[in-house]
């Protein structure tokens, strides 16, 4: 049978609540039948892409005021899973976000949360949208 | 933040008591490295035993532990890691900076 899941989720612009959301998006990847990669590998990368994103909202583009929120959508099937956290900030240009240094004589303590998404996801955008800007993680499950 | 810190052959062992070690609660750790670090510690070992979840804030608190002690002529070492913790340090090439170790004991007799 075909399986579908939607889910949207508003929070605080706080980091206290990383924790929670990193644990849905792991009970979601065990709920899936994953063909490209070991299902508990997937649940940790989907904490962790979780994590980073809504970090990224929170202290970047929310510029860290407590009267925002972030909006998570995400969407899962057969195929794939696509997760959008939007924020309503003035955005970044992630094009123009480097790789991190891996040199250990000139390491930077900061720079590597869009690195690990890229790492973890088929496709990374971030965009503009009606009042603020939206980060699209994609990522293939199987052949559906 | 939980930590406890216990002082062994001249050595500081900070064990990091959490299951999260993430933006949420990394700036506690740095803040307690760098006031081992600004009232004479060298040489600390950071245990992270019972931490499943690192992301890169966390990451970015070793580092910035790593080099506070490297300008001190201290050290920093790493103990107990598991396995997602790991794969988090070999995907951002981290493994090649610090002296991991499996159990503090480990990190204790390589000094």
């Amino acid at each position: 049978m075909k399986k579908k899941i939607a889910l949207e989720i508003t929070i605080p612009n706080q980091t206290r609540y990383l924790g929670l959301i990193g644990k849905i998006g792991e009970n979601m990847a065990r709920e899936f039948d994953v063909t490209v990669c070991d299902r508990e590998i997937l649940a940790s990368q989907l904490n962790i892409v979780l994590t980073e994103s809504i970090v990224n909202a929170i202290k970047h583009a929310n510029a860290t005021d407590p009267n925002k929120e972030v909006h998570v959508r995400i969407n899962v099937n057969d195929r794939e899973i696509s997760i959008r956290v939007y924020d309503t900030g003035s955005g970044f240009d992630l094009s123009s976000i480097p790789s991190p240094c891996f040199d250990p004589g000139s390491l930077n303590e900061k720079g590597r949360g869009i690195y690990i998404i890229r790492s973890m996801m088929d496709s990374v955008e971030y965009r503009r949208t009606n009042g603020g800007n939206v980060l699209e993680m994609k990522k293939m499950l199987g052949n559906g | 933040m939980n930590l406890k810190t216990e002082s062994n052959k001249g050595i500081v062992v900070v064990f990091v008591r959490e299951e999260r070690l993430d933006a949420n609660n990394s700036e506690e750790l740095k803040s307690e490295l760098n006031h081992l670090f600004e009232t004479g510690t060298k040489d600390v070992i950071v245990d992270l035993k019972e931490v499943r979840f690192i992301d890169s804030s966390g990451l970015g608190v070793l580092v910035s532990g790593f080099k506070n002690a490297s300008t001190r002529q201290g050290t920093i070492k790493l103990s107990g890691l598991q396995t997602q913790v790991k794969s988090m340090f070999e995907l951002t090439r981290l493994h090649r900076v610090f002296d991991i170790y499996a159990t503090v004991d480990d990190a204790l007799e390589n000094r």
